[in-house]
Parts: structure tokens; C-alpha cells; sequence
């Protein structure tokens, strides 16, 4: 968010949180605080003797000055229902509870929440998990309630967020725990059966006597089952679903040679007394796993499948007569009475009843600038209250609002697999037919010839050197380390298939505001009369005394300028900033506000006008500024792809962004949410693959209509709707490498393609023959099965080094 | 050379008992987090002097 830089005053820095004191500073205990909220935490933490807090980090504290404080903003928790939702565990004495707590950022914190035993006995104990910035506390429900737990935690500066997706979704299925406890069985099985196989390669099984040689064979015959029988079983089940989609993926030939090499091997070691092939079928599942394992890295700090429902409040103020009561949203109706506070959200499409309101929709268009709504009109859903109490009355329950009722739409029902299958999927099925089909020959030839024997060997051992183990491993282990390359870039994908998705796009999709826009690189002008450097410095002294979006812009404008001191500053909220300045009234505001004009004013941006006494020395005018280096983005981008622009906005800046991007581009302005979403859907259905790229709430349909859905936010960590990919909004201007590397990547997978057939056609001509033997395979395989994984590897981080995505080769 | 049935057996005792242990931990969330109990270990268990002055949050 807009940080406001500037010099600090004083050199005495808060010993909680260790910004510097820019106001009064507060003294306590002979240490120096910024403001109340962080003298308070001081105070909570030494009357309990947690002073340990202060030695672990530098002032390791939050800063409390933003603070919003309400008594009963936490009353909901009293809720059976909502404490039911919540809680992990529950029995007669204890409740578990997991709290996602953003603010958790160093090893005090750690120190801390660990130690909430000491700040409340009812408290059993906390324990913190830093990279999911999660803390689980265990209390005793009857010495201490929820709601006290949640007011002790914001009490000391780590206030829990508690939403609707939480409450609703527990925890996620472990799949990814089943693919370990698969990977170690299929590990620990082709390591003994490696170790009985072993002789057999060198002969020494022969020197043993038969016995052993019998013995080792039954052995690995016995590993191979929790092999063939557990960690084989997820290739039986996705291959039996293609195939019975008539569509045949990887695994189809990685099960066939799964199956082949089983049950030869049985029919070998039991009927013909030979070796059999069973320690290479360890070897095989234990390197598909392992590529399967390196593919599925998630980021579990990430979430890409929020929708609304994780930024709206879990609980409402509802007001009925005139006593106010806290109740859960869902218990919401039509025709309720309900109040929203200053910084609170607005859950539902409402009709203002009473206040000013003043509503940030920057969550969902990206504009962080308030809008003003006056008595009697609807204000929609997801908008921030800035400034004082409001009183609504709900028109439309919260899910089916103008915004939300964008996810009652079919796109949200369908998965997003349309249409696009992988590169490794179009290749196998050719592979497939062409492996069983020389198969098929080499047994007809051989029958032909009279040796029935030696045909069912060379037919068992195309399928079984075959195997398409570096095949399927190419894919997986590209995608993999590629998935890692762009997170070492800040773009973060939701899983390795997006990056093939990625490399076909051919459509770009932007929305503008926060997207291209950025309030950071926010354009401010002065028009008027010539600002003196008094007049500088008293503006420079309103702004600094305020947190509204335009201030800060002005503020970070006039970032030389050292602030006057004022007096009586007083912000009157949606309306303007009011001080007095060697006893003259200053005001810095709207146009009624200051009591100017409104002719002649140009439009498309916010207006901010400035007088003194009455007298209206000019305005500022400041509208949104594009990210750094995006006309390159963009003109990149046009050179292979088309270009789209769709904005919420008026059309006012049409001619500004032609100039800028090109006539190529084609601009959309006044687009809901919803026209977004059809926007989306129109262009797939012309035939077009589609890259979207947005940053709010509104863009959500489109996001999940695309065919790649990039959402651009200022911190990962903070709310981003549903989506493919979240990208950190500095890397912006890398998009084009990144979709660059994405093609890149599947070249790389096309070229060990390529490495894997030589192997196979290698294999093929001994097989054909029936020359392949064990120990063939058993050397064959893992060389084929290695090489390809080097190569992908060293490939795919030569290519992100070459294109300026990683620093360092390794 | 029959004992090396013995060992076969051992060795695979042992080897089994690893994995046994692997799944013990996995189930346990031994892998789960793996940074903050790096942390977690310095800090010192400080034996606090002025004890027992646990007050009940009141809400101001």
C-alpha cells in the first residue's frame, strides 16, 4: 500500500514496534513509544513479566496507531454456531483453535504467542507454525472464553483474521501425504530388491547354489507386492479413467508396463525359474513417484481458490430496536437494519439510511480513492466505510449481490480443464498405439518363424523396455523446477499445468485500474495560483496527519517539502482535512468542502482544492499513474499476442492509453463485473486462448473464465480473488519473460522427448530380438530415467538465468 | 552360509522398522513445519522471579 516516505524528524524510535516518534512521544518505564496502542502492549507484556519479548528481535513489535478499537467488534464469537465452524477440537474441558495471524513476522512473535499461558491461565498453550503464519491455542472453554482468547491476542497487537472461508472449509484433503507414504513404500521396496537383485547381475548367485538364487527371486517377489498392490494404484485408476474417456494419457503406457512387467516376472520367476524383471519395476514406480512428487510442490501460504467469501466479515451489527446485536452473516435477511463502522466492509447491496458514507472499493476495482454515497442511494456490496458510522438497510442478501452474484454463475460450477490438453497427453497416445503395434509385429514375425517361445518374449520385452519411464518423467520434472524458477520471481502458479496453459495463450486481457494502474505511481498536478514554499509546507503538514488515499499521494508528491506545524488538524471524514496556521483557517478538500467553484474543472481524475480563509488558491489534480515500464509490457506483448483492455471506468483516459499503447490495442471501458466475465467467454468462443490479468474482487468471473487467470496484488500474502497464478505486482514489467520461459519450457519437455525415444528405439532393437535381459533393463532404465532429469534441470535454469528470471545458474 | 537367511531376515527387520518410524513422524506432522521449531530451540526457558500475577483480560 501507499507507504509514505519520508525523513524522520527525530532520531527516537518506538521501543514496541520501532518506527520512528514522529508526534508526541510517549515515555513509560524510561523507554520512549510512538502511541498509546504500543505503550499499551508494553504494559499488558511487562505487568506479566514477558519482557523476554523485547530481547529476541529489535522492537519486534506491530505498530498499533491504525488500530481500529471496538469493544464488541468480537461479540459474533459468542455464536454456538460460528464457534462450532471454527474450532479443530472440542471436548468437556479443552477447544483447539487454529488462528491465521498475518502479523506473525519474527521469532518474538513466536516467543510470544507461545507463551499466552502466562497472560491468561485458561490458556493451555499456543503453538506457532512461522511459514503458514498460523498459531493452533489450546484453552480451557470454561475458565476462558473464545471471544476473550481472540481480545487478548488483538490486545498485545496480534489480531486473528477470522473469515467466512475458514469457518466453511476445513482442512484440505492430504493427498499430498499419500503421495509420500506411496514414494517411501516404493523406496523402501526397490532398495532390498535391489540388494537381492545384485548378485544376479555379477553371476555371484550361481556361486551361492540354486537355493539362494530361488530365495532371492521369492524375495522380490514379495516386495513387489506392496509396490504393484499400493503405490502403483493411483496409474491403474487414472489409466482406467482415460481410457474410459476414450482419451489416453501418460499413464496408460506407464500402466500397461507396470502390468507387463508383474505378471512376466511372476510367469518367469514361478514357471520358467529365471530372474524376472521385478527389482526394475521397484525402480520404475520409485522414479515416477518421485518426478510425481517434484510436480505437485504447492504453495501452502498461497491461496488461489478464495472467492468472496474470505474477505467478507464473518459477523454484522444488526440493529433492532434500536439495540444493536452482533449476528453471523449468514443469518442476515433482506430488509435488515445494519451498521457499518469506520474501516468496516459493507456485506451486502444496501440503501443508506443514515451517515456519510464514504466507501473504498479498492479490494474490488482497485481504486483505493473513497467514493461518496449520499442518504437514500445503494451502495454495493465489498466496498471499506472510511469515516464515521453508517446505517444501512439490506436489499439483497449477501450472495446475491451486483458482485457476488457473479459467482452464482456457471463458471464457477465447471473445473477449468477445458480443451487444453498437455503436450505429454497428445504424445503418449500416438506413443502408445506405435509401442503396441511393434510389439504386435515383433510377435507375428517370430510366430511366423516358428519360435512361439521367443515371440512371447520379444513381445513382453518391447512393453517392458518401453516402459515410458523417462517419458513420463521429462514432463513433470521440467514443469517442476520451471514452477520453482518463476517463484524465485515472484509470479506463483497454482500448479505445473498452468505453465503449458501459459506458453498457448494467445490473447492478453488487462483490466486497468490496480492492475496497470498503481496508486503508487499516482500523476499529481497543482493548478492555481503559485504555491509558496509556506504554502508547500502547510499542505505538507495537513497530509502528513492523514490516511486518506489522496493524501498520501499528495504527501509522497511533495516528498521534499518539510511539513509546518499545525494546529486543530481535524479530518472531517469524505470530505477534506481542516488546520489552522498562524490563526488562519487552512483547508485541503472536495469542492463544497472549501467552498469552491465547480466550472470549468477537468474531468478524469480527483480533484483536491486547497484554500486558505476562504480563499480557493487552485487544486491539485491527481489521477491514477500506469506501473513502471508498462507501455514496454504491453508493446512486448502485442508483438505475438493480441492485446485487450477492459476497465470499470469511464472512457475519459481513451485517447491518453491509445497514445500510449498503440492502435493495436482494443479498449473496453464501463465493463461490470459481469461483462467481464461475457467479455472473457466470447473471446474463448472465437477460438481464442486467453491470459487474463487482474487484480480485484470484479475481475474475479474473468479470472475464472480465462483460460489462465493472473491476479497482480501489492503483497502476496494479502487478499487476492480466485485465480491460476498470483503475481507480486513489482515483477510486472517481467511478464513478457515470463511467458517466454513458459514456451521455453515446453521445448525443453519436447527435447527430452526426444532423449527418451533415443532410448527407446535403443531398447526397441535388442527387444525385438529377445535379447533384453535384467540386467539390460536394470542399466538401461535408471540411465535413461537420470539423464532426462539432468537435462531438464540444468536446462530449465540455464534458460531462466539467460532471461534475467534467476541470478545464479544453481 | 545359512546365515545368511538370518541376516536377509534381520535386514529386513530393520529396514522395515525405518520405514514403520518414516510413517510414525509423517502422521505425527513431524514434516509439517520445519522452520519454527529451528527457532523455537533458542529460546531460553527464564525462570520468572515476581510469579503468579495473572490477570484475567478485562475489556476496557
Amino acid at each position: 500500500m501507499g507507504k509514505i516516505t519520508d525523513t524522520p524528524i527525530s532520531t527516537h524510535t518506538c521501543y514496541h514496534c520501532g518506527e520512528a516518534c514522529k508526534e508526541d512521544i510517549l515515555h513509560f518505564d524510561q523507554k520512549e513509544f510512538c502511541c498509546t496502542g504500543c505503550k499499551l502492549v508494553y504494559e499488558v507484556l511487562s505487568d506479566n513479566d514477558l519482557c523476554s519479548y523485547y530481547d529476541i528481535a529489535d522492537s519486534p513489535g506491530i505498530n498499533q496507531k491504525n488500530s481500529a478499537k471496538r469493544d464488541n467488534r468480537f461479540d459474533y464469537l459468542d455464536d454456538v454456531d460460528i464457534i462450532k465452524k471454527l474450532v479443530d477440537f472440542r471436548n468437556e474441558d479443552e477447544t483447539h483453535i487454529t488462528f491465521y495471524i498475518p502479523l506473525i513476522h519474527c521469532a518474538s512473535c513466536i516467543w510470544l504467542l507461545e507463551n499466552l499461558h502466562k497472560l491468561n491461565e485458561g490458556i493451555v498453550s499456543g503453538r506457532v507454525d512461522f511459514i503458514k503464519k498460523k498459531v493452533q491455542v489450546k484453552f480451557a472453554h470454561q475458565k476462558v472464553s473464545l471471544k476473550e482468547v481472540v481480545v487478548l491476542l488483538s490486545k498485545i497487537g496480534y489480531e486473528p483474521h477470522i473469515n467466512l472461508a475458514d469457518s466453511e472449509r476445513k482442512t484440505v484433503s492430504p493427498s499430498n501425504k499419500r503421495l509420500i507414504y506411496r514414494l517411501a513404500v516404493a523406496g523402501f521396496c526397490f532398495g532390498n530388491m535391489m540388494l537381492f537383485s545384485l548378485p544376479e547381475y555379477f553371476a555371484e548367485a550361481e556361486l551361492l547354489g540354486n537355493g539362494f538364487k530361488k530365495t532371492f527371486n521369492y524375495l522380490n517377489v514379495m516386495l513387489a507386492l506392496p509396490v504393484f498392490f499400493y503405490s502403483a494404484t493411483d496409474y491403474y485408476r487414472s489409466a482406467w479413467i482415460s481410457i474410459r474417456n476414450k482419451a489416453i494419457n501418460m499413464d496408460v503406457p506407464i500402466a500397461i508396463g507396470i502390468l507387463t512387467l508383474f505378471f512376466y516376472s511372476l510367469y518367469d520367476i514361478f514357471l520358467l525359474g529365471n530372474e524376472g524383471y521385478m527389482d526394475t519395476l521397484g525402480g520404475l514406480l520409485f522414479f515416477l513417484l518421485i518426478g510425481k512428487y517434484y510436480q505437485q510442490k504447492t504453495y501452502d501460504t498461497l491461496s488461489f481458490d478464495r472467492d468472496y467469501k474470505s474477505y467478507f466479515p464473518i459477523a454484522v451489527s444488526r440493529v433492532v430496536a434500536d439495540r444493536e446485536e452482533v449476528i453471523p452473516l449468514s443469518k442476515l435477511n433482506v430488509g435488515d437494519i445494519i451498521l457499518v463502522r469506520n474501516e468496516e466492509l459493507i456485506p451486502s447491496d444496501s440503501i443508506l439510511l443514515d451517515g456519510e458514507a464514504a466507501v473504498d472499493y479498492s479490494f474490488v476495482t482497485g481504486e483505493e480513492v473513497p467514493v461518496i454515497r449520499k442518504k437514500g442511494e445503494l451502495i454495493y456490496a465489498g466496498g471499506r466505510q472510511k469515516g464515521g458510522a453508517i446505517m444501512l438497510a439490506v436489499q439483497k442478501s449477501p450472495s446475491q449481490g451486483y458482485l457476488t452474484d457473479l459467482w452464482n454463475s456457471d463458471t464457477f460450477d465447471k473445473s477449468k480443464e477445458k480443451g487444453l490438453e498437455s503436450l505429454a497427453t497428445k504424445i503418449s497416445g500416438k506413443f502408445t498405439v506405435t509401442v503396441i503395434l511393434i510389439a504386435l509385429s515383433a510377435l507375428a514375425f517370430w510366430l511366423y518363424l516358428g519360435e512361439v517361445s521367443l515371440g512371447i518374449l520379444a513381445f513382453t520385452s518391447v512393453l517392458i523396455i518401453t516402459c515410458p519411464c523417462a517419458l513420463a518423467m521429462s514432463t513433470p520434472f521440467t514443469l517442476g523446477n520451471s514452477l520453482r524458477v518463476l517463484g524465485q520471481g515472484k509470479f506463483y502458479l497454482k500448479n505445473a499445468q498452468v505453465i503449458e496453459k501459459l506458453a498457448k495463450t494467445d490473447t492478453v486481457v488487462f483490466d486497468k485500474t490496480g492492475t496497470l494502474t498503481a496508486p503508487s505511481q499516482a500523476k499529481v498536478s497543482f493548478q492555481g495560483e503559485e504555491l509558496s514554499q509556506e504554502s508547500k509546507s502547510i499542505i505538507k503538514g495537513l497530509v502528513s496527519q492523514s490516511t486518506h488515499a489522496l493524501s498520501n499521494r499528495i504527501n509522497a508528491w511533495m516528498k521534499n517539502v518539510i511539513p509546518e506545524k499545525l494546529v486543530n488538524v481535524e479530518e472531517v471524514h469524505g470530505q477534506g482535512l481542516r488546520g489552522v496556521y498562524k490563526d488562519q483557517e487552512v483547508k485541503l478538500g472536495s469542492a463544497s468542502f472549501v467552498g469552491a467553484s465547480g466550472q470549468n474543472l477537468p474531468e478524469g481524475g480527483n480533484l483536491v482544492f486547497f484554500s486558505v480563509e476562504g480563499n480557493v488558491l487552485g487544486y491539485f489534480f491527481i489521477q491514477s499513474g500506469l506501473r513502471k515500464n508498462i507501455d514496454q509490457v504491453v508493446k512486448n506483448l502485442e508483438s505475438e499476442r493480441t492485446v485487450h483492455l477492459l476497465s470499470g471506468d469511464q472512457d475519459h483516459e481513451r485517447d491518453h492509453l491509445k497514445r500510449l499503447f498503440g492502435d493495436e490495442v482494443k479498449l473496453n471501458f464501463n465493463q461490470s463485473p459481469k461483462d467481464k466475465l461475457c467479455y472473457l467467454s466470447a473471446l474463448n468462443d472465437e477460438g481464442a486462448t486467453t491470459l487474463m490479468v487482474g487484480d480485484g474482487l470484479n475481475d474475479a468471473g474473468a479470472l475464472q473464465e480465462s483460460h489462465v487467470g493472473i491476479a497482480v496484488t501489492d503483497k502476496v500474502s494479502n487478499f487476492s480473488p480466485a485465480s491460476d497464478a498470483i503475481m507480486d505486482a513489482s515483477v510486472m514489467d517481467k511478464l513478457p519473460a515470463f511467458l517466454e520461459f513458459a514456451k521455453t519450457s515446453r521445448k525443453i519437455i519436447k527435447a527430452s522427448f526426444g532423449l527418451s525415444f533415443t532410448y527407446n528405439t535403443i531398447g526397441v532393437f535388442f527387444a525385438v530380438q529377445g535379447l533384453v535381459s535384467p540386467v539390460f533393463c536394470a542399466i538401461l532404465m535408471p540411465i535413461s530415467s537420470i539423464s532426462v532429469v539432468v537435462f531438464t534441470t540444468l536446462s530449465t535454469n540455464y534458460i531462466a538465468y539467460k532471461k534475467g528470471l534467476k541470478e545464479k545458474i544453481f | 552360509m545359512e546365515v545368511i537367511f538370518i541376516l536377509i531376515a534381520i535386514s529386513l527387520i530393520l529396514a522395515g522398522s525405518f520405514l514403520f518410524l518414516f510413517f510414525r513422524a509423517m502422521k505425527g506432522g513431524q514434516f509439517e513445519d520445519s522452520h519454527t521449531p529451528a527457532i523455537r530451540i533458542l529460546f531460553e526457558n527464564k525462570q520468572s522471579n515476581n510469579s503468579k500475577k495473572v490477570p484475567t483480560p478485562k475489556s476496557k
